[in-house]
């Protein structure tokens, strides 16, 4: 089973971030207030952000290691983000978004894992589109599409849902959860939404402040108050 | 109705082949400075921007004069082309090119630096997860993304070089055949008696090429919008 391990430090302004953590298999959620570092740990990990000190690596493969002077840059991650904002690609239609991380790595096209995603997600009609004719649900679906396509080794997922109303969240929810269960590789699921996490995670990373104050189950998501999703 | 004579064909020609060759020259220095400006931070930032702009606020003639003393024939970077690439500029066509270049530049820099600094890096970010190197990143999302601001340039330029007189003529003089512009002819034309008809010819060649121009660059503009927005 892949695992990604997290062990770095940066300081961000006042917020001194230091976090230490493992994702393997589920989804691994990082719950916290705003402020609390979360987007700023999964940039470092998609290489976006480089970290003042310390380690990141997925198996064997070291991504970051302030120690031995290794900074892998983004473009060779192969991390899948989707961002909060979705940021499709506006000059091209949706399946030329869908196929960039295939183009982009030289790889032979797929037509059975493109068909399989593109029904995963249900986004078979939207595929001419161009992504400004597309409602925020449907955007973050071909945004979650385009990070499965680059056949990522972990997903990252920056609150995918927070650009939502309630109802676009109750649409997309269960394909996040099919993806979970189905994608086979560590996702990392940033949130502040406890009652979201309580469908998605299977492990929780609390943070506060820049530091790892819990990490187990579900049931450091109680004290937390829900926002109608449930 | 436009019956021209050939020696105001060529003149015709001659511009419009000046013009087409500075812009595609400057285009990519264009590109690249418009670049350096909008995304980088280096020591003597404000004095390239200032260079940037000279020509737009020197007098053209006073351009016309330093790229003759820079690039005249036996000036000092005109001789080091001519020796080693046998490029030569004075007194040909290829200065006029240069001088019209020139003076475009600062028009064509302008909407470029500004494309490029409304682009959402975010979207860079992405494609870069995605991977894409810097190199790719740059063709695939940076430069359509600008594309609006580098048809503007574009436009901006080719117009600026169709019409550009005092440089040209200072630096390449008015040599029919092979500097005598648009320009430069109704310029000579007004200068000679009974020369107002043939002048009145090239006027009207020179309103339609800038209505050309302009027409151009509208239908240019709405496909880069509908292919951002959505038709």
């Amino acid at each position: 089973m892949t695992v990604l391990a997290v062990d770095v430090e940066k300081q961000l302004g006042t917020l001194r971030l230091a976090v230490r953590f493992k994702a393997e298999g589920g989804a691994t959620a990082l719950f916290g207030a705003s402020g609390a570092g979360k987007t700023s740990i999964v940039n470092m990990i998609a290489g976006l952000l480089t970290p003042d000190r310390g380690a990141i690596a997925i198996d064997d493969t070291v991504l970051f290691d302030s120690a031995r002077g290794i900074n892998m840059p983004p473009y060779r991650r192969r991390i899948g983000y989707v961002f909060q904002e979705g940021r499709l690609f506006p000059h091209l239609s949706v399946r030329q978004n869908l196929d960039y991380g295939r183009r982009m790595s030289g790889r032979h096209r797929n037509p059975k894992e493109f068909e399989r995603i593109v029904a995963l997600l249900d986004i078979g009609r939207l595929l001419d589109r161009r992504p400004r004719l597309l409602s925020g649900g449907e955007r973050q679906r071909v945004a979650v599409g385009r990070a499965l396509l680059l056949e990522p080794r972990i997903l990252l997922l920056d609150e995918p849902l927070a650009s939502l109303d309630v109802a676009h969240k109750r649409e997309i929810l269960p394909y996040l959860v099919l993806l979970r269960d189905d994608a086979g590789i560590p996702i990392v699921y940033v949130s502040h939404t406890a009652a979201e996490l309580r469908r998605i995670a299977t492990t929780v990373v609390r943070l506060d402040a820049g530091l790892v104050v819990a990490s187990g189950g579900l049931e450091l998501l109680d004290d937390a108050n829900g926002d109608g999703l449930d | 109705m436009l019956d021209l004579t050939p020696a105001e064909w060529t003149a015709v020609a001659l511009s419009l082949r000046i013009a087409v060759v500075a812009t595609a020259f400057a285009l990519p220095f264009g590109i690249a400075i418009g670049w350096l400006l909008a995304r980088t931070e280096f020591w003597g930032k404000t004095v390239v921007d200032g260079l940037v702009f000279l020509p737009l606020v020197l007098p053209p003639v006073v351009t016309g004069y330093l790229l003759l003393i820079w690039f005249g024939r036996r000036a000092p970077i005109g001789a080091f082309l001519d020796r080693y690439f046998g490029i030569v500029f004075s007194f040909r066509w290829t200065g006029a090119a240069l001088a019209c270049g020139v003076m475009g530049f600062p028009l064509m820099v302008r909407p470029i630096r500004l494309a490029l600094e409304a682009i959402d890096r975010k979207l860079e970010d992405a494609a870069a997860t995605l991977g894409a190197n810097r190199m790719w990143v740059f063709v695939t999302v940076t430069l359509p993304l600008a594309l609006p601001g580098i048809v503007a340039g574009v436009v901006l330029c080719f117009a600026r070089a169709l019409g550009e007189f005092g440089a040209t003529i200072t630096f390449v003089s008015n040599i029919p055949g092979e500097t005598q512009t648009i320009s430069a002819a109704i310029y000579t034309l007004t200068q000679v008696p009974g020369g107002d008809v043939a002048a009145g010819r090239l006027v009207l060649i020179a309103i339609a090429l800038a209505f050309a121009a302009l027409i151009a660059s509208e239908w240019l503009a709405r496909r880069a919008a509908i292919r951002f927005h959505g038709e």
